[in-house]
């Protein structure tokens, strides 16, 4: 099979094919064609104008569906054309397939054809198939596209450096280390889900949990002191409620933190980083180094007070499905720092340009977080408890705090080979892309951004989403032209 | 200069403010092919119909006073139809720089997106129906980010789609080569 210049059709068996999937969808139209002309038959005739209307209408689908696609095994790319009103016209150059697959669903396997799918790194859902050809033009075709990526793409860069020396371990965590984590995985909504249960099943309880003359008469104190002391004691058994639940609180904590991650164990092997963990379900996964995009240093509020991080690596999606690139779950910043290295990733340090973001963009989401608690405070003024209009006021300087932290805590820089943002006001998170990784850049810009002469920096990331809200027009064309130059330079090919 | 070209440029003046994203550079920007604003018209044409049928239905149903229900509705439905196209043809432009496509949209939300062609993993030309019946057609490129994992520009003639959507695949051959 050679590049032909004249578009092609699929295989005409394909449509019987076609047809029978086009007939299963039909059945209903049929049903309500039929119904509508049921006085025209009786019985008999109903079930076989029925089935005629599904047949000549799946048919007549598969036929035009058919007829309106071709293909073209063009010298650069190959192009698929469809559509029976609408045309749509998909061009795939040889130099973006990354496979090539055939799928046989059982009709088609029993008269010999076959599905193509070409597959590119879109990061979009829908691909490229042709549906259908006979198993050997099929064949041919992956032939054909295979040698010619083979004759005019390079073969993707290797990972790794092969002077490193092989398995060496980046991180892992002892069961102290998780213990301590698991503490600060305290669980609030196991917590909240027993608190539930005893409102619930309090009758299930030899006493009630709430009341606090029930807890001194279980702790066997005599009677008269528990009248002398009622405000105490009703504290006292509030506060031992406050602690049973928080005890479940940690246990469940630590008992989830270490079924996840017991003997998490980080390796640097020769194909990437190869992650293990799991208690009863052990999982094993290996990361290539060439395709992590970028890196999250995360925290939460608490930790973050004695310095743990989390490290996650954001890479293609298809490596690893959903499952979570948590790389370091808790470490300290020293330990982390390794980690990212090896990945090609630079932490932030104290020559990072780091710059701020628009302050008008931080007090317009005041003004509109404030929008909310005002409305219900004029809504209140017309109620039958005039009153009560100032409270929901209460919460406009807690808003307005939270837009000043969120400003001081945001930040973005970009060195030579990193675009750097930290954003969040209680835990600020930072994610480190890597320049020439990037796949699109987009300036946004809302009514009230327009009017501040703001915008946000949307940059398309394979695998993850990558932001920069809030910054100076200026400064986000700025950063555009600085990361498109350097993406420019290096094709796709030679980054995945 | 001809009369369109004035209303066009009006439409683009009172459209950007001074702090807008098309403000530096708006020079480079190719505007769209003059018949999108005729299929963003005959689009809303098609979106308004039913609510201009409705409205004459009501106002034969009801006893109020002639011209009180169709006569806004029918104005609101000829600022559809012949204002927001005109405005949202200007706010729309592309640029097809040596190794990028830039694309501009949006009327109220402004977005300028850029793609190098180095990015690109594959190309679409779509034509509808209305887009065919005035020589129109769609340019879609489609890359590996989760977002923008396809930017479109529509309003291109025929041929200049065609030919854009040679220049990128050329491009992509040259650079893996």
């Amino acid at each position: 099979m050679s590049a032909n210049t004249a578009p092609r059709r699929t295989a005409p068996l394909g449509m019987l094919v076609g047809a029978v999937q086009g007939i299963r969808q039909s059945l209903l139209p049929a049903a309500a064609g039929a119904y509508g002309l049921r006085d025209q038959f009786g019985g008999i005739g109903l079930i076989a104008g029925f089935a005629i209307l599904a047949l000549a209408i799946g048919a007549l689908g598969a036929f035009l569906k058919w007829w309106r696609t071709t293909y073209l095994v063009g010298a650069d790319a190959i192009s698929v054309e469809s559509g029976v009103v609408s045309r749509r016209a998909r061009s795939v150059p040889y130099e973006r397939i990354q496979d090539v697959s055939l799928e046989q669903p059982l009709l088609a396997r029993l008269i010999g054809l076959a599905q193509v799918k070409f597959e590119t790194g879109a990061g979009g859902a829908d691909e490229i198939a042709l549906a259908y050809l006979t198993l050997a033009e099929g064949e041919a075709l992956r032939e054909l596209v295979r040698d010619r990526r083979d004759d005019s793409a390079p073969v993707p860069a290797i990972d790794g450096d092969p002077a490193e020396p092989p398995n060496q371990v980046l991180f892992a965590m002892p069961p102290r280390r998780l213990a301590l984590f698991g503490l600060f995985e305290f669980s609030l909504a196991a917590v909240a889900v027993v608190m539930g249960a005893t409102q619930q099943f309090d009758f299930l309880l030899p006493f009630d949990l709430w009341d606090g003359d029930a807890w001194q008469v279980l702790l066997d104190a005599p009677a008269g002191r528990v009248a002398a002391l009622g405000p105490l004691a009703q504290a006292a058994g509030a506060l031992a409620a406050l602690a049973v639940l928080g005890a479940i609180g940690i246990a469940t904590g630590i008992g989830r933190t270490v079924a996840r991650d017991w003997g998490f164990v980080l390796e640097r092997t020769a194909k990437g980083f190869r992650r293990r963990r799991g208690l009863f379900t052990k999982s094993d996964v290996v990361m290539p180094a060439h395709r992590v995009q970028a890196v999250e240093l995360g925290t939460r509020w608490l930790r973050r007070r004695f310095g743990w991080h989390a490290l996650k690596f954001v890479s293609l999606a298809q490596d690893a499905g959903s499952a979570s690139h948590v790389v370091a779950p808790f470490a300290q910043l020293g330990e982390v720092t390794p980690i990212a290295a090896a990945a090609g990733f630079a932490l932030p340090g104290d020559q990072t340009p780091w710059q701020r973001p628009s302050r008008r963009a931080f007090v317009d989401g005041a003004v509109i977080g404030a929008a909310i608690p005002l409305a219900a405070a004029i809504g209140l003024l017309f109620s039958p408890v005039p009153v009560a209009a100032p409270l929901p006021l209460l919460a406009v300087p807690l808003i307005a705090l939270r837009q000043a932290y969120l400003w001081r805590r945001a930040r973005h820089a970009l060195d030579e080979r990193h675009l750097y943002t930290r954003r969040g006001w209680l835990a600020p998170r930072i994610q480190i892309a890597s320049r020439v990784k990037l796949q699109s850049v987009e300036i946004a810009q809302g009514p009230l951004a327009r009017r501040g002469g703001y915008a946000a920096l949307h940059l398309g990331l394979a695998g993850g989403t990558l932001s920069l809200a809030a910054l100076p027009l200026d400064e986000a064309r700025r950063i555009r032209e600085s990361l498109l130059a350097s993406m420019a330079e290096v094709d796709f090919a030679k980054i995945i | 200069m001809p009369a369109g070209g004035v209303l066009a440029m009006q439409v683009t003046m009172d459209e950007a403010g001074p702090q807008d994203i098309t403000e530096a550079g708006a020079d480079t920007l190719t505007p769209l092919h003059p018949n999108h604003v005729k299929l963003l018209r005959m689009q809303a044409g098609i979106a308004a119909a039913p609510l201009a049928i409705g409205a004459l239905a009501l106002e034969f149903a009801t006893e109020l006073p002639t011209g009180v229900i169709i006569a806004p509705v029918l104005l609101l439905a000829a600022w559809l139809v012949i204002r927001v196209p005109l405005r949202r043809h200007a706010a729309r432009g592309y640029d097809l720089g040596a190794d990028r496509l830039r694309v501009v949209r949006g009327l109220w939300f402004r977005s300028d997106t850029v793609v190098p062609f180095g990015r690109v993993q594959h190309l679409d030309l779509a034509q509808s129906a209305l887009e065919r019946a005035y020589g129109l057609a769609t340019i879609t490129v489609h890359t590996a980010g989760t977002h923008n994992a396809s930017v479109s520009l529509p309003g291109l003639a025929q041929a200049d789609a065609a030919a854009m959507r040679e220049t990128i695949a050329g491009h992509i051959r040259r650079e893996t080569a």
